[in-house]
C-alpha cells in the first residue's frame, strides 16, 4: 500500500535538545496502535530553523505545521488529525498580532521572505537516506559537470554565478577555484571548513545534519573543476550528531559508487575523509586549520603563498565552507543566471544567518542577499522580546561589530557591512536590546579573542589582553579619559600587525561600539555610570520613597544588612556598605527599587 | 553501484514518490476524502488509500490527496472533493474504491466531472 501521509519531525540539534527524539517515537507507537504504519509515514528530518518553537511537526501533504510538539501533543495530533481528518488547533503557530492560528508553513512571518538554496532539503528529507537525496534531484550536478562539462566550464559558471565565500571573508569562490586549478601539481586537495566557532552560530551545523550530501556533492563538484582526487571535511568534535550524519552519508555515497573510483564510470576519482578538530576557534583560519589536519599546532602561517599554491601536505588545496558548498549543486542545475539574478550588484545568492539574542523568534532563516536588518529582525524575527527597544545587532561573531538602529535598513551584503565597521562573517546575528551594555558586550568578544588566540604573534598575544585590560578597568568605573584614547589607538594596533584574520579583526567589537556608542563608554568613564545597569560594579541601588510601602522584605533578605527602616516606613539603603548584589531589587513587590 | 547519469536519473524516479507528498504547490489538484467517524463507518480508508494507488499507478504528478473532517453528508459518505485549480470543488459521494479510481482517471486525469456520483458542485 502506498504511503499517504507523512508525519516530519525535526531532527535538528535544537529541537533534539527539546525532546523531539521522543515525540518521534510516540508518533510511531500512536501510529501502530491505530494501524496505521502501512498508510502514515514517520520520519526525522533536518532543522526547520524555528528553534523557538520546536519540537517541529509537519503533516504533508496536508501541508500543517505544528510548533512546540511534545508527547501528549503528539497522540493528539495522531488522535485528531491523523485518524480523523481534523487539524489539532492547539499546536498551531499563533500569529501573535491577529491571534490567529495558522496552519500553513508558508504563511507564519518567520517564512514568509525566506528563499532557501543552501538549506533547500533541510526539513523536507530523510538526511540519512541518500535515495532521498537523489529524488530531491541529489547528485544530478555532478553527473551533469563529469559527463557534460569540462573543469574550465564548470569554473566560470561558478565565477559568473558571484558566488562568495558564505564562512567570513566573501572571497570569490570562481576565482578561488580558478587559483588552485592553475597550480600545477599531480596531487590537490579539496578541504570542507566546518570548524563553525563564532559564539551563537549555527548554519553549518543545520546543512550537515539536515543535508549532508549536498556538501559531499559540492566537493566532488570542487575536486572536479580543480582537479583534486581527495577531500577532508575538518569538522569540530562538539558536533556529534553532524559527524554522525556525515558518516552516513558518506558510506552510502560510497556504496552507490557516488565517492570512490571512476565516478559515473569516467575518469574522475575522489573521495573524503572526516577530521575532527578540537574546537579550536582558529582553526576555522585555512592555514591553521591545514597545520591541524597535519597533526601540528592549529596556528596559522603567513600568507602568501596561499593554500591555492601551498597548502594541505604542501600541495595545492582549496578550502570552502560548509554552506559555500551547499550552494553549488543548485547553481549548476539552474544555471550561473539564475543564481547572479537573486541578491545585490555584488553579494548574490542567499545567506542564511543565526538569528539569536534578543528576538522573539530565534531560529535559522536564508534570506536573499540584499533584505535589510530590519527586514530580519521585526518581519522574521518578530521583533524584540518583551517589547523592548532595539540597540544594536552584532553580525560577524567576534570578528564583527555592532550596527545601531540608524542603520536597520542598510541591504544586507558583504560590502554594507564592512563599511559600517562590522562583517557578513559565517552569519551569526546577535540582537540587543536596552538592557545590554555595549561596553560589556565588547569586553565579552574581546574575551573570547583573548581565550582563542594561539599565541603566535605578539600584536594579537599581547595586544588584545592589553585591551581587555582597559575594558575591565572601564567597567569596574576605574577607567580614566585618556584610557579611551589608548583603546582605540591599540585597538588599530592589533588590527593593522597581527598575522591572522583572528587577531586582524578582533578588536572590531570594540571600534564599532567606541564609533556608535561612544556616549556609553563616556558614562562608564567619566560619569561612572552604566547607563543600561549592567556592569556590577558601577551600579547603585536606590529606594523610590513614593512605591516604597514598609513591607521589609528587602531589609529581611540583603546579606549585609544595608537597608534600614521601621515596618510601615519608607525604608532607605545605606551605599556604602552596599554590596550589589541585587537581591533587594529582585525581592521588591512594589518596583520601589531602582538601580542606575 | 551508480556507472552513468542514466542510472542515476532511474534511482530518483524509483524514489520520486516518497517527496512527493512533501511539495506543496498551489497549482495542484487537491483531493480531499472525509475521514470522520461517518466517513470511516462507511469505508473512507480504502477510498483514500485506493486513490493514492491509483495516483501513483497513472503518474499523476500534479495532485495532492489530504484527508478531512465531516463535511456534513453523512448519509453519503465517503465523501471525496476534487479542488481543480482555478475551477469550483466538486463533491463525490458513496465513492467506493472502484468510484474512487475511475475519478482519478476521469476527473484527475482528464478534467472529466463524472456528474451521475456528484452530490455539490
Amino acid at each position: 500500500m502506498p504511503i499517504r501521509m507523512e508525519l516530519l519531525v525535526c531532527g535538528g540539534t535544537g529541537c533534539q535538545a527539546s525532546n523531539s527524539n521522543r515525540v518521534l517515537d510516540v508518533l510511531k507507537e500512536e501510529i501502530k496502535k491505530a494501524n496505521l504504519q502501512s498508510e502514515v509515514n514517520v520520519l526525522m528530518t533536518g532543522c526547520f530553523g524555528f528553534c523557538e518553537k520546536g519540537p517541529i511537526v509537519k503533516v504533508m501533504p496536508d501541508n500543517v505545521f505544528y510548533v512546540e510538539v511534545d508527547e501528549e501533543a503528539a497522540r493528539n495530533i495522531v488522535a485528531e488529525h491523523v485518524v480523523k481528518g481534523r487539524v489539532y488547533q492547539e499546536k498551531l503557530y499563533v500569529e501573535p498580532d491577529t491571534h490567529e492560528r495558522l496552519p500553513e508553513q508558508s504563511k507564519i512571518p518567520f517564512y514568509k521572505k525566506q528563499l532557501r538554496i543552501a538549506l533547500r532539503n533541510c526539513g523536507k528529507i530523510d538526511p540519512e537516506n541518500i535515495n532521498e537525496y537523489i529524488a530531491a534531484d541529489g547528485y544530478m550536478a555532478l553527473g551533469k559537470v563529469l559527463t557534460e562539462m569540462t573543469p574550465d566550464e564548470v569554473i566560470d559558471v561558478v565565477k559568473k554565478s558571484g558566488l562568495r565565500g558564505r564562512g567570513g571573508g566573501g572571497f570569490p569562490t570562481g576565482v578561488k577555484w580558478e587559483a588552485t586549478r592553475k597550480s600545477k601539481s599531480d596531487i590537490k586537495y579539496v578541504i570542507c571548513n566546518a570548524d563553525e566557532g563564532d559564539p551563537g552560530a549555527f548554519m553549518d551545523r543545520s546543512i550537515l545534519e539536515g543535508d549532508p550530501h549536498s556538501v559531499l556533492e559540492g566537493m566532488a563538484i570542487a575536486a572536479y573543476a580543480i582537479g583534486a582526487q581527495f577531500g577532508y571535511i575538518y569538522v569540530r568534535a562538539e558536533y556529534p550528531l553532524a559527524i554522525h550524519r556525515l558518516r552516513i552519508a558518506i558510506k552510502q555515497a560510497r556504496e552507490l559508487g557516488l565517492l570512490g573510483k571512476n565516478i559515473f564510470g569516467t575518469d574522475f576519482s575522489f573521495d573524503v575523509e572526516i577530521k575532527i578538530g578540537a574546537g579550536a576557534f582558529i582553526c576555522g583560519e585555512e592555514t591553521a586549520l591545514i597545520n591541524s589536519i597535519e597533526g601540528g599546532r592549529g596556528e596559522p602561517t603567513v600568507k602568501p603563498p596561499y593554500p591555492a599554491q601551498v597548502g594541505l601536505w604542501k600541495k595545492p588545496t582549496n578550502i570552502n565552507n560548509v554552506e559555500t558548498f551547499a550552494n553549488i549543486a543548485p547553481i549548476i542545475l539552474n544555471g550561473a543566471e539564475w543564481f547572479a539574478s537573486i541578491g545585490t550588484e555584488k553579494s548574490k545568492g542567499t545567506k542564511v544567518f543565526a538569528l539569536a539574542g534578543k528576538v522573539n523568534n530565534v531560529g535559522l532563516v536564508e534570506v536573499p542577499m540584499g533584505i535589510t536588518l530590519r527586514e530580519i529582525i521585526y518581519d522574521l524575527g518578530g521583533g524584540i522580546k518583551g517589547g523592548k527597544r532595539f540597540k544594536a545587532v552584532q553580525t560577524g561573531g567576534p570578528s564583527g561589530g555592532c550596527i545601531p538602529a540608524e542603520y536597520l535598513d542598510t541591504p544586507i551584503d558583504y560590502d554594507n557591512l564592512t563599511a559600517l565597521g562590522s562583517m557578513m562573517g559565517s552569519g551569526g546575528m546577535i540582537v540587543m536590546d536596552e538592557d545590554d551594555c555595549m561596553v560589556n558586550i565588547a569586553k565579552f568578544y574581546l574575551e573570547f579573542s583573548c581565550d582563542e588566540s594561539c599565541g603566535r604573534c605578539t600584536a594579537c598575544r599581547v595586544g588584545n589582553k592589553r585591551l581587555l585590560e582597559i575594558l575591565n578597568k572601564i567597567t569596574e568605573g576605574k577607567g580614566e579619559m585618556e584610557d579611551l584614547e589608548m583603546l582605540r589607538e591599540l585597538a588599530e594596533t592589533v588590527k593593522d600587525s597581527s598575522l591572522c584574520g583572528l587577531g586582524q579583526t578582533s578588536p572590531n567589537p570594540v571600534l564599532s561600539t567606541m564609533k556608535f556608542f561612544y556616549d556609553e563608554y563616556l558614562a562608564h568613564v567619566r560619569d561612572k555610570e552604566c547607563p543600561a545597569g549592567v556592569c556590577k560594579e558601577l551600579l547603585k541601588y536606590y529606594i523610590i520613597p513614593e512605591k516604597c510601602v514598609g513591607c521589609t522584605a528587602c531589609a529581611r533578605v540583603c546579606p549585609v544588612n544595608v537597608i534600614h527602616g521601621e515596618p510601615k516606613k519608607v525604608h532607605v539603603i545605606d551605599r556604602d556598605g552596599c554590596i550589589k548584589c541585587g537581591q533587594c531589587y529582585k525581592t521588591c513587590r512594589f518596583g520601589a527599587i531602582t538601580r542606575k | 553501484m551508480i556507472k552513468s547519469l542514466e542510472e542515476l536519473k532511474q534511482i530518483r524516479e524509483k524514489y520520486k514518490d516518497t517527496l512527493q507528498n512533501r511539495e506543496t504547490d498551489e497549482s495542484k489538484v487537491k483531493i480531499l476524502v472525509g475521514m470522520a467517524t461517518c466517513g470511516i463507518a462507511a469505508g473512507a480508508r480504502n477510498t483514500i488509500n485506493a486513490i493514492v494507488e491509483e495516483i501513483r499507478n497513472e503518474n499523476i504528478d500534479n495532485a495532492v490527496v489530504a484527508q478531512t473532517g465531516c463535511m456534513g453528508f453523512c448519509y453519503a459518505e465517503p465523501t471525496v472533493e476534487v479542488r481543480m485549480p482555478n475551477s469550483a470543488p466538486v463533491l463525490y459521494g458513496k465513492v467506493d474504491s472502484e468510484k474512487a479510481k475511475e475519478i482519478v482517471r476521469k476527473h484527475v486525469k482528464n478534467g472529466e466531472v463524472i456528474r451521475e456520483w456528484v452530490l455539490r458542485g
